[in-house]
């Protein structure tokens, strides 16, 4: 299996508010965080909010550039063009002019897909996420779930083999959050995609993830890794999984009683 | 691809369509219209008797049957009048529109436009419109080019300032979805910037469309030799009051017409927006508690 990501010690600053320091002083967000995914591979980064993991993510995604360290994706730099991974966020970001089906195509639209063929894998798609009868409606006519689930049609759509979901799910409700772990596995499992996925939910990064990186915040470090090699489906009672989650949360536990304090 | 999650939430997902049905529509409408359509013919009913009752004078104040009679009579000369101004009004309008859009999307894609026009524009708005158009006249002549820069300076401002303000108003995490997936700044403004701002340039618009007429008639007012405006001071100097009243019904009557043109526009291209209504959304069952 190839490297698909290989982050080498990034670190980034962001300027502190003049309010709260000195001047010309700057918040450590990250410090020599280094993480790789292989291809196929779930990786989740696990960590309190706080804790620079959507920073990660955005230095993955372009958006912004570390201060020190590397990024390769492929044994390439990201650049700031774009077009390198396929992203998704808390924030459905659908667009309220467009209906569910144009929203779907954007990442193809962009790539100057013909129109007929785009529409055709998206029509494709939506059906397989449950929104039938929905291709025509506009954004604010559905429920949150069924935006996360066109956001996350879109974002396949991108034909990115690489999936960054900075906790595509935080907005959702316990039940339709599990139906969507449902969709993103049997994804991973069907199309192989390789996925960096981003969560404060200790349980989620467990059913979820091949393996786990444990990051803490002040400053964004990874504290631990962890292996999961177990049997999908995974059920939040099972006994490896109630283990690891006590593991994971051990590591947090320092940062838990700081943040409370 | 296996349909097992689909058939799951399909269950819970579907709604019935509720296609908004055209009886029940206009039945809402009627009844938003009654109540100021009531009021008004009580009014008017109130001005007949006072000017009966108190026997004003028709060269002062007219009674409403009169004005009407006149509606009537001088349809002819009030409709060519009322072309005359339209004409203007919708020259002008076309003209700020143009110019302005163009304007606002420079300011909005320079810095340097930005720092330097757009005080200037708001602070522009300090003259008083009735101070220039007897300039405008000089300039223009008594003819219909300056009715139509009067009613351009007068739409300009609204729809540069709500243009200007729409093309900011995009969400910066959805400019940033389009560059993650590889658009450059041309795909970002057609397919974010533009919709989003939309909505403000139609309000803009309807605002403007409405003002468009206040130009127009200064514009006749100062020096004309036709428009409505021309006729109500020719009118008024010969105390033709009711003649007034007619052209003041027409005015009213245009603007109104624009009004109405303009939302209707906005309700043909904003069809998402419609999707917002209240009586159409349907209750969130997830967002909100992450």
């Amino acid at each position: 299996m190839g490297e698909k990501l290989r982050i080498e010690r990034i670190t980034k600053r962001f300027p502190a508010s003049a309010s709260r320091r000195g001047p010309g002083s700057s918040v450590d967000a990250l410090v020599g965080v280094s993480l790789h995914v292989d291809e196929h591979e779930f990786v989740t980064l696990v960590g309190p909010s706080g804790c620079g993991k959507s920073t990660v993510c955005n230095i993955v995604a372009g958006l912004v550039r570390a201060d020190e360290g590397t990024v390769m994706i492929d044994g390439t730099p990201p650049g700031t063009a774009g077009g390198r991974v396929a992203y998704m966020q808390q924030k459905d970001l659908l667009l309220p002019w467009r209906t569910v089906v144009d929203n779907a195509v954007l990442g193809l639209e962009v790539q100057g897909v013909a129109r007929a063929e785009a529409r055709a894998e998206a029509l494709e798609w939506l059906r397989t996420f449950g929104l039938e009868g929905f291709e025509r409606a506009y954004p604010a006519t559905l429920s949150g779930g069924m935006r996360q689930r066109v956001a996350l049609v879109r974002t396949l759509l991108c034909r990115r083999e690489l999936l960054v979901l900075d906790e595509p799910f935080g907005a959702l409700d316990a039940m339709t959050r599990s139906t969507m772990q449902e969709y993103l596995l049997r994804l991973r499992e069907e199309y192989g995609r390789t996925v960096l996925f981003i969560t404060h939910d200790v349980e989620e990064a467990v059913l979820l993830s091949d393996r786990i990186y444990v990051m803490t915040a002040r400053p964004g470090r990874v504290r631990a890794e962890l292996a999961v090699p177990l049997e999908r489906p995974r059920r939040a009672t099972d006994a490896a999984v109630v283990e690891r989650k006590a593991q994971i949360l051990e590591w947090l536990r320092p940062e838990l009683v700081g943040a409370s304090g | 691809m296996s349909t097992v999650g689909r058939r799951a939430l399909s269950a819970v997902d579907r709604r019935p369509a509720a296609a908004p049905r055209w009886r029940e529509r206009c039945a809402r409408w009627a009844g938003r219209a009654a109540p100021p359509a009531a009021l008004l013919l009580l009014l008017l009913a109130g001005w007949e008797w006072a000017v009966r009752a108190f026997g004003v004078p028709f060269y002062i104040l007219p009674a409403p049957s009169r004005i009407a009679g006149v509606l009537v009579a001088d349809h002819a000369m009030l409709l060519a009048d009322a072309a005359v101004t339209l004409s203007e009004v919708l020259a002008g309008f076309a003209v700020a529109f143009v110019v302005g859009i163009g304007l606002a999307l420079a300011i909005f894609s320079s810095r340097t436009i930005d720092r330097a026009v757009y005080p200037l524009i708001i602070a522009s708005q300090t003259v008083p419109v009735f101070a220039i158009a007897p300039l405008l006249i000089v300039w223009f002549g008594y003819g219909m080019t300056s009715k139509v820069a009067m009613a351009a300076l007068i739409v300009f401002f609204p729809i540069v300032v709500n243009t200007v303000d729409g093309l900011r108003a995009a969400d910066p995490d959805m400019v940033n979805l389009l560059r993650i997936l590889g658009a450059g700044s041309g795909q970002i403004l057609m397919k974010i910037r533009v919709p989003a701002a939309l909505p403000f340039v139609f309000s803009g618009t309807r605002i403007a469309v409405a003002t468009s007429v206040i130009g127009a008639v200064i514009g006749e007012w100062v020096g004309a030799t036709r428009g409505l405006g021309f006729a109500m001071i020719h009118a008024n100097a010969q105390l033709h009051i009711d003649l007034v009243f007619a052209a003041i019904v027409y005015l009213s009557a245009m603007a109104l017409g624009l009004f109405v043109a303009v939302s209707a526009a906005e309700w043909l291209a904003l069809p998402w927006r419609r999707a917002t209504d209240p009586g159409a959304a349907r209750p969130e069952s997830g967002g909100g508690n992450g």
